[in-house]
């Protein structure tokens, strides 16, 4: 489904403040995988996930997704093939619109937006019934403007986009991240009950290790811009967050990782 | 300051008031909707103005002047949104670029810096000397346009445009071509400024060089204060777009009030200039010094 061959990518190169974030990652995820990504900062989680959705080009290397290679499309182009959610809860979503009419944005993803009434009559009838779904009392405030919203809300409004037309791969960069951790917990038994119920590819990073162990049937630790550690299967299921530390200082070379814990 | 000379100019003021609405509700599309500063309303004001004023000295309906008036605003937007989009220009140097290369276009258009547009020749559809008929085409513009803009950002297109300006990042995920968004608010914006130049040129009696001058500032009063006035109460999108036009009438009524007074009108920029910056600093201040707990940005 996604298939990442050898790409890098260096921030203001040429300059002292060179940075090698992506070192000649290669990654192919399966259709119907579920990657956690973990990694201290900087170590090019966001990186990776933004080359894949076209935030910028790679320096080198090929993206392809789905059998297309998506090297030179610009990155509202290759948001068909993609749901996105970020880290921050205010930049999923348009604050100044409604919860159906942000709703109705994403409904049209990858289509023409042409001059036809921007929300169709048969789609309230949808959004309430998904909305119902998150269980989060969203589908009697419709129009409320999304900017009223907790974090919590606007981030499981922001799933709902991403998945509304299925996106051939889940892109999650920390999106429970900037939430306490009850809201956390249940944006993430959303996440997982969307991921499931549409079989989504989906990679997903999180600071959290031992989500990182629970969710998803595969797991990578990424180090200065290469996936030093790539687990999956039985052998995943098993670990423990111990493991993953040890495993940490063991691969990276890195002491155990206060930077890992804190970051 | 006498009251019957007051209400004597108050008819005109409030014709004034609904064109330079019009070029209000072009500035509400790129300051408010796209959240973009966008100055080449200075220049397309005028273009407005000198291709109405041309076209019908040279024998033109002054109605259909006002349609191509509209589409050489549009090409201004489009040269601001091509710049900024595609050139990679921060939008408010682009619209100054678009705007100091419009001041040679517009005297290209006219040949001159000021052309005559008189009443008694041409069956001008607005002008000073009939400010009762004046108010009434004025409205009645304002009011289709507020419709068609009711229906045009409510559409598929027009969403597009609203989310852009709203988060960019979020429009750019869910697949929406935000340089393209931008241009087409961009143009759809200049076309309105300059169809208000071109009703403007009508009603003052000639089509100037210098009309547009300060039409930014201008516009962005009309927003403000329809919006202090009226934004508690107007949630509806076509009320909104209603309370700039009348807001533009408060303030040119307010400015027919303040000569009266005695201010002159060389002094009139610098009181709309002060108006406009204490109102736009309202929000930071009351955020800055009145909230509780500090600001919200610490």
């Amino acid at each position: 489904m996604l298939e990442v061959r050898g790409i890098s990518k260096t921030f203001n190169a040429g300059t002292i403040n060179a940075k090698k974030a992506l070192d000649q990652v290669s990654l192919t995820l399966n259709e119907g995988d579920f990657v956690t990504v973990i990694g201290g900062n900087g170590a090019g989680k966001s990186t990776l996930l933004n080359a894949v959705a076209g935030v910028f080009n790679v320096d080198e290397g090929q993206i392809m997704i789905d059998g297309v290679e998506v090297n030179r499309l610009s990155e509202h182009k290759r948001a068909k093939f993609l749901g996105r959610v970020f880290q921050d809860p205010m930049n999923g979503t348009a604050a100044t619109m409604g919860i159906d009419e942000n709703l109705a944005l994403a409904y049209r993803r990858g289509k023409s937006r042409t001059l036809r009434w921007g929300i169709q009559a048969k789609e309230h009838k949808l959004y309430r019934e998904m909305l119902k779904e998150l269980g989060l009392g969203l589908e009697d405030r419709m129009t409320t403007r999304v900017g009223l919203l907790s974090g919590g809300q606007r981030q499981a409004i922001t799933l709902l986009m991403a998945t509304l037309q299925r996106p051939k791969l889940l892109l999650l960069d920390e999106h429970t991240a900037a939430l306490d951790p009850k809201t956390a917990a249940k944006v993430l038994e959303i996440t997982q009950k969307i991921v499931e119920r549409d079989h989504l590819t989906t990679l997903m990073i999180t600071h959290n290790m031992a989500n990182a162990i629970e969710y998803g049937n595969r797991l990578i630790m990424m180090h200065e811009g290469k996936i030093i550690f790539d687990v999956s299967g039985e052998e995943k299921k098993g670990l423990q967050v111990e493991d993953l530390l040890h495993k940490f200082t063991e691969l990276s070379g890195d002491s155990a990782s206060d930077r890992m814990l804190l970051s | 300051m006498s009251i019957i000379s007051l209400l004597g100019a108050l008819p005109g003021s409030i014709a004034q008031g609904i064109i330079w609405g019009i070029m209000a509700l072009g500035v509400y599309i790129t300051y408010k909707v796209l959240d973009l500063a966008d100055l080449t309303v200075d220049g397309s004001l005028c273009t407005g103005g000198a291709v109405a004023a041309m076209l019908i000295v040279n024998g033109m309906n002054p109605l259909l002047s006002l349609l191509f008036a509209f589409i050489a605003g549009m090409a201004a937007g489009f040269i601001t949104g091509f710049i900024h989009t595609k050139m990679g220009i921060p939008a408010i140097l682009a619209g100054i670029l678009t705007q100091l290369a419009l001041y040679s276009i517009n005297m290209r258009i006219m040949g001159r810096a000021t052309q005559a547009l008189s009443v008694d020749e041409y069956n001008l559809i607005v002008s000073l000397r009939y400010i009762n008929k004046s108010i009434l085409i004025g409205l009645i513009f304002a009011v289709v346009i507020i419709l068609v803009s009711y229906w045009f950002f409510g559409t598929e297109l027009g969403s597009s445009i609203r989310a852009t300006g709203s988060n960019l990042n979020m429009s750019r995920a869910q697949g929406i071509n935000t340089d393209r968004t931008k241009i087409i608010g961009l143009v759809l914006s200049n076309g309105l400024v300059a169809l208000a130049g071109g009703l403007y040129a009508m009603f003052q009696g000639n089509a100037d060089i210098n009309m547009g001058r300060g039409a930014i500032v201008i516009g962005l009063a009309a927003v403000i204060i329809g919006e202090v006035i009226f934004g508690k109460i107007f949630r509806n999108f076509a009320l909104k777009l209603a309370s700039i036009v009348i807001g533009s009438v408060i303030y040119y009524v307010v400015i027919a009030i303040v000569i009266q007074l005695g201010l002159s009108t060389t002094d009139l920029k610098l009181f709309s200039a002060v108006i406009v910056a204490v109102a736009l600093s309202i929000p930071y201040l009351k955020n800055r010094y009145f909230s509780k707990g500090g600001s919200k940005n610490a």
